[in-house]
């Protein structure tokens, strides 16, 4: 991404932050990188002697739950990645984006995703992990949505933000397992438990839920499309995110867990095969790319799925060749990306088939990518080529099954050498085909210093393996397989062996291959589009999930409101007849008493006011039919000794009637409007409601209540009429909130009447 | 301390005649923020009373229970109290630059402060009958405002809306008439005493599915919610986010006091039911949301899919998941209340809340944009917020007792609440204005942004603070689902020792 695409609209210029704050976003980040870097790089002579740190600090003690750390040489070699990359990131990106009206805003996000990331590293509770996992996952959705203008950014950034965060819910229920199973959600107490999770009787559900949220996030075989897509974030998010560090999150997570997950058939096959299909597809796919970052995005998902393919495997080689991969693989490709970005950055271009010639206008910049390139192909003396016949050695002398392992890598590796040509030497020494977009200059030394910095680390440390097997990879290998076993030897020459046979075969056939790589990336594009797609696969999902949702929404949610009530007074009907059927009890007849004649009449006359108000198409009538049943309950009222609230239901229902028939007067007339359906329904509701007031009916009546009212009224309340008691004095509360009530509805009334007539008036001229 | 308890529905009350007198004058809106604010205290004091698990009640009248009306005071009702508060005063500040003189001269402010009092009395009374009462105030109050200022819309919203509420009373009333036949008394208390000893548990359980309706009316859960998606998007901004805050909790408090107290001698029949019914309402909520294209129509859909958890909780029946479904509710209400605060503010900048018609927002701005994803995220169970420990005490309750499908519909939920949050941020905050425009905060002016602003702030502060120190409210939170599950306290606090 150019940073001239990225620029807003100039309305965003006159909003440029200040100068100060411009300042303290450019420098601020770079120094805490740089800090955090030197103060864990302080901490390696005590954890490469075998110390583990644990600070640890009571958060909610309720859940067990401890916002505890853990710093040993798997979480220490992270955390130098992390901040060292980090680091330089920084500096190169405020060079990269100098002008960007929302510099402060990428700064400020790309500094909370490298914290984010170090406490996903560092965290020794798992939900204290899950935690900066999810901030991870914000913190990138923010960052690859960066150019949120485009509508491509935003559905990146949208299906990583789903993926990886649907991965994540995942492995939040395996954390909650994990912690159930063993009582905490300390890995440091997890790991050291005797019974290891992998002899659990969950281990199959824990194992599945861990990996769906590590293969998300780290983007292996079938999720491995989000990632490329990712690649709409500025390159120096590209370097940071997609290739040292987000995307190695699913990695460190299995790395973590390998002493207690791993060791059995399931994950041994899931991994390898998971891993190596990965591995061999992105490799394909990376050739067939002719964008340099895009090609360059592949690789990262191959190497993902070499270090999964590695973790997949057992024993100190394994191990060791993990390590050294990961550290190899980490500083090749954040130099490499940044590469991209500087040729990005100086040409405005990063086709492959447009560059070319230019190493005599950037030779800093083509010295840093040889470098990067021929670590990332396994060349000696490079770091790369140590981590690559470890990775060999371990799959054909240690593995359980040499070929297949071996086969997956030989295949990856091979393709990474012609990648490395494409990318890292062919822009730089081949003749230019064409004039370029502009006239290419070296970049500025803050944009230097990543690539070069990095590359050189891999030389470094490829011709001085030993530092880096004291310092970083020792402890790294002790932390996931117990002190009682030695890590391999890093070594560029480690004797005429099988690993290295398979090396020469690497070196012979990826240059063989890079001569025909035009052609050979038109077989590849060939057959991949043979093949299913995922991401327009995912595409598809998305409209199938809205589409479901908007029928289903529609379904539901019609906008009628006749639809609605008939609805819910369905559901009344069916749910009390569904209680009745389960539970009701019908009542003995003797509980209930005789019914005699006289009782029978205001029956009558509430049924026929019922048959008349849903009968007829008459509003009046309609209503004097529900005028006569209100009668109806009035004469049972009367019937049953209750003359008072009797009177005061005749007064409410005669003034009711009279003020809806006042108010009817005014409305249209109804047209004849019969539905069987709505009959059914209310003789449905009626029908299951008068089911339970029978079946309630039927149990003994406590009159504890009513006794209280008749001895206390009078003595104590000073009232003869119970009733006028019971409202004004034994529940007044009730009848001062119906009070509220009424005064209330006058309100509403009054205001609504006054605002239709406001708003009338406005209308009218 | 009987004052105590009454003073959350009197100061309320009386805040709202004094507003109703002054409702000409431009004095009625202090006079209402005072009034929220002495609510506030009064609430805040009563939880620092229950805060060492005191249970306190006071007998209306002095008849003691179970003859005359008790107001309680447990954990979970100063809890609700005190986060109404919280609420309104959110609320009442924002309505300074929300709510237009027009409305006010219309009784805004009297509505406003009997609503309050409406739900405070729902949320402290210890009488079913009583409660039936608070919330027929609660409903009038709440179609007052939803209906002021009688735009055609909003006419239509709320004639919806207290059509299927008035069905939803009429079986919360025949209910309490049921239960009165069976037991004979109304006080809660008593009626969980009397329910034990009923040699009738069959038809009972007939009762509670009639409860369960109603209050389900109430609550917006599948497949009751119709009211809800059809009115919230309604009214003024200000009572959107009171409404889309409280209202529904009242109904979702209710099933929790009920099936805590008085139904929970049928668990395998009923909380069964409640648990089918809280998955599908995750579910269709969710999707429901992810269906729409309105800022506010997501956000109503998104309440009726967070029902589900807090219904989950109780539906589970442990004392995690109780303590879960009372975290949750506390935690929805000042998220969900500050998610329609959001869209106010993003309505009238962009000039609709049609998402189609929105756009520009993350850059011009970045302040609401920031307090936008606070809730939002927060909403979706992300961590560090506080939503992400209601969600994890849900997930955790429902995988401890092997509820495997419910736990995986909270998780699926999760993910797609995020799917149809992440609508809103695409379309208002990223996607350009369609006609250009620049949505600038500077066109509010000082006052009115301060107003609306503030606000937000306080309460994405509140939910950021929750998230990073969750302890303080969980712990509350257990002592309140342990004392609904035991409820032996506020039964001897109402009734006094028994024999």
């Amino acid at each position: 991404m150019s940073p001239a695409s990225t620029t807003g609209a100039p309305a965003d210029e006159a909003r440029r932050p200040s100068p100060l704050a411009e300042a303290a976003a450019a420098w601020l980040p770079v120094a805490l990188a740089a800090g955090l870097f030197a103060w864990f790089a302080a901490l390696l002579p005590a954890v490469s002697g075998g110390a583990v740190l644990r600070p640890t600090l009571e958060w909610v003690p309720s859940l067990g739950i401890r916002a505890s750390l853990l710093i040993d040489g798997l979480s220490l070699t992270f955390a130098l990645l992390i901040t060292g990359i980090g680091a330089l990131v920084l500096l190169y990106s405020r060079t990269y984006l100098a002008g960007h009206p929302h510099y402060p805003r990428f700064a400020l996000f790309l500094t909370a995703f490298m914290l984010s990331m170090l406490g996903l590293v560092l965290a020794d509770d798992l939900v204290l992990l899950f935690v900066f996992w999810e901030l991870t996952t914000i913190t990138s959705y923010l960052l690859i949505g960066f150019d949120h203008a485009a509508a491509k950014s935003r559905r990146s950034a949208l299906q990583a933000l789903l993926l990886t965060g649907a991965g994540g819910l995942a492995f939040l229920a395996g954390v909650i397992i994990i912690g159930t199973a063993t009582g905490t959600y300390s890995l440091a107490e997890i790991l050291g438990a005797e019974v290891p999770l992998r002899e659990h009787p969950w281990y199959l559900a824990i194992l599945i839920l861990v990996l769906a949220g590590a293969f998300t996030k780290s983007a292996q075989f079938p999720f491995h499309f989000w990632l490329p897509n990712a690649m709409a974030a500025p390159t120096p998010v590209s370097a940071y995110l997609h290739s040292a560090t987000m995307v190695k999150a699913g990695v460190y997570l299995l790395a973590r867990l390998h002493p207690t997950l791993g060791g059995t058939e399931v994950w041994f096959w899931t991994l390898t095969v998971a891993g190596g299909f990965t591995a061999v597809l992105a490799s394909l796919l990376s050739v067939r790319q002719t964008d340099l970052k895009l090609s360059l995005a592949y690789t990262t998902v191959m190497a993902l799925g070499t270090l999964t393919l590695l973790l997949g495997q057992q024993g100190a080689y394994a191990m060791t060749a993990f390590a050294t991969f990961l550290v190899a693989h980490s500083l090749y490709k954040a130099s490499l990306f940044l590469v991209v970005g500087c040729i990005d950055h100086e040409t405005g271009t990063r086709e492959a088939e447009i560059l070319g010639g230019l190493a005599r206008a950037m030779p800093v910049t083509a010295l840093a990518a040889a470098l990067a390139g021929l670590s990332m192909a396994g060349f000696p003396p490079l770091l790369g080529f140590i981590g690559k016949e470890l990775a060999y050695a371990a799959a054909v002398e240690y593995s359980a099954r040499p070929y297949l392992v071996g086969g997956a890598l030989l295949g990856a590796n091979v393709l990474m050498v012609v990648v490395a040509g494409i990318v890292a030497l062919r822009p730089f020494w081949r003749p230019a085909p064409a004039p370029l977009p502009r006239t290419p200059h070296e970049a500025p030394w803050t944009m230097l210093a990543g690539p070069v910095l990095l590359a050189l680390g891999g030389l470094a440390f490829g011709i001085f393996p030993g530092l880096l097997q004291g310092a970083v990879v020792n402890p790294t290998v002790l932390g996931f397989v117990g002190p009682d076993t030695t890590p391999a030897i890093l070594r560029l020459w480690a004797g005429f062996n099988a690993a290295f046979v398979l090396s020469l075969v690497t070196f012979a056939v990826g240059i063989a291959l890079y001569l025909v790589h035009v052609r050979l990336r038109g077989l590849i594009a060939a057959a991949e589009a043979r093949l299913p797609d995922f991401d327009t696969g995912w595409d598809r999902l998305m409209e199938g999930l809205l589409r479901f949702a908007i029928w289903q929404a529609q379904a539901i949610q019609t906008g009628r409101l006749r639809t609605y009530i008939a609805a819910t007074f369905g559901v009344v009907a069916a749910a009390l007849a569904f209680a009745l059927l389960m539970r009701g009890r019908w009542p003995e007849p003797a509980a209930l008493g005789a019914v005699g004649w006289l009782q029978l009449a205001p029956v009558a006359l509430i049924l026929a006011g019922s048959a008349v108000a849903a009968l007829t198409a008459s509003r009046i009538a309609a209503l004097a039919g529900l005028g006569a049943t209100g009668i109806g309950v009035a004469i049972v009222f009367i019937l049953w000794g209750a003359p008072d609230v009797a009177i005061t239901q005749l007064l409410v229902e005669t003034l009711t009637v009279v003020l809806m028939a006042v108010a009817m007067l005014r409305l249209p007339h109804l047209a004849a409007d019969r539905r069987p359906g709505h009959g059914l329904l209310a003789l449905a509701t009626g029908t299951a409601v008068g089911g339970a007031l029978l079946m309630v009916l039927g149990t003994p009546m406590d009159r504890r209540l009513s006794d209280f009212f008749e001895a206390a009224s009078y003595p104590d309340a000073h009232g003869r009429n119970i009733v006028n008691v019971i409202l004004v004095d034994f529940r007044a509360l009730d009848t001062f909130g119906e009070i509220v009530v009424v005064a209330v509805a006058a309100l509403s009334a009054l205001a609504l009447l006054r605002a239709a007539r406001t708003s009338s008036g406005r209308r009218a001229p | 301390m009987s004052l105590i308890l009454v003073l959350p529905v009197v100061v309320p009350l009386a805040t709202a005649i004094l507003c109703f007198a002054l409702r000409t004058s431009r004095w009625g809106r202090w006079v209402s923020l005072g009034g929220t604010l002495l609510h506030a205290a009064a609430a805040f004091a009563l939880v620092a009373i229950v805060s060492d698990g005191t249970v306190i009640a006071a007998q209306m009248g002095n008849w003691a229970a179970p003859f005359g009306i008790t107001l309680v005071a447990d954990a979970l009702g100063a809890a609700m109290v005190a986060v109404t508060a919280v609420t309104a005063i959110a609320t009442a500040v924002y309505a300074l630059g929300d709510i237009d003189a027009e409305r006010e001269r219309l009784g805004y402010h009297a509505l406003f402060q009997v609503l309050i009092a409406g739900v405070s009395g729902a949320f402290l009374t210890g009488d079913i009958f009583n409660l039936y009462v608070w919330f027929e105030v609660m409903l009038i109050a709440s179609f007052g405002l939803m209906t002021l200022g009688a735009r055609p819309e909003q006419i239509d919203g709320g004639i919806r809306y207290v059509t299927l509420n008035l069905v939803s009373t009429i079986l919360f009333l025949m209910g309490v008439g049921l239960l009165y036949g069976m037991t004979g008394t109304l006080n809660m208390a008593d009626l969980s005493i009397a329910v034990a000893s009923l040699e009738a548990r069959g038809p009972l359980s007939v009762v509670a599915v009639m409860f369960i309706l109603a209050f389900g009316i109430k609550s917006a859960v599948f497949p009751l919610f119709f009211w809800l998606p059809a009115s919230y998007h309604t009214p003024a901004f200000a009572v959107s986010a009171l409404f889309a805050g409280l209202l529904t909790k009242v109904g979702v408090y209710a099933l929790v006091r009920m099936f805590t107290l008085v139904f929970d001698l049928d668990t395998g029949f009923t909380h069964e039911i409640l648990l089918w019914v809280a998955l599908l309402t995750m579910l269709t909520g969710v999707l429901g949301a992810a269906a729409q294209s309105d800022f506010r129509k997501i956000l109503s859909f998104h309440i009726v899919s967070q029902i589900g958890y807090m219904v989950l909780g109780l539906a589970l029946f442990t004392p995690l998941a109780i303590a879960g479904a009372v975290f949750y509710i506390l935690h929805h209400i000042l998220v969900k209340a500050n998610l329609f605060l959001v869209a106010g503010v993003a309505g009238r900048l962009c000039g609709s809340t049609e998402l189609a018609r929105m756009g520009g927002l993350y850059r011009s701005a970045p302040l609401l944009a920031a307090l936008f994803l606070v809730p939002a995220f927060s909403l979706a169970g992300f961590p560090p917020l506080s939503g992400f420990w209601a969600k994890f005490l849900i997930v955790k309750a429902s995988l401890d007792i092997h509820a495997w499908l419910a736990a995986t519909v909270a998780l699926v939920t999760g993910i797609l609440t995020v799917f149809s949050m992440t609508k809103i941020w695409g379309a208002a905050f990223w996607t350009p204005h369609p006609e250009g425009l620049s949505p600038e905060p500077a066109r509010l002016g000082a006052g009115a942004r301060a107003a609306l602003i503030l606000p937000i702030a306080f309460l994405a502060s509140l939910t950021l603070f929750i998230g990073l120190v969750p302890q303080p409210l969980l712990g509350f939170a257990e002592m309140a689902g342990a004392q609904l599950l035991d409820p032996a306290d506020y039964i001897r606090a109402v009734l006094g020792d028994l024999p």
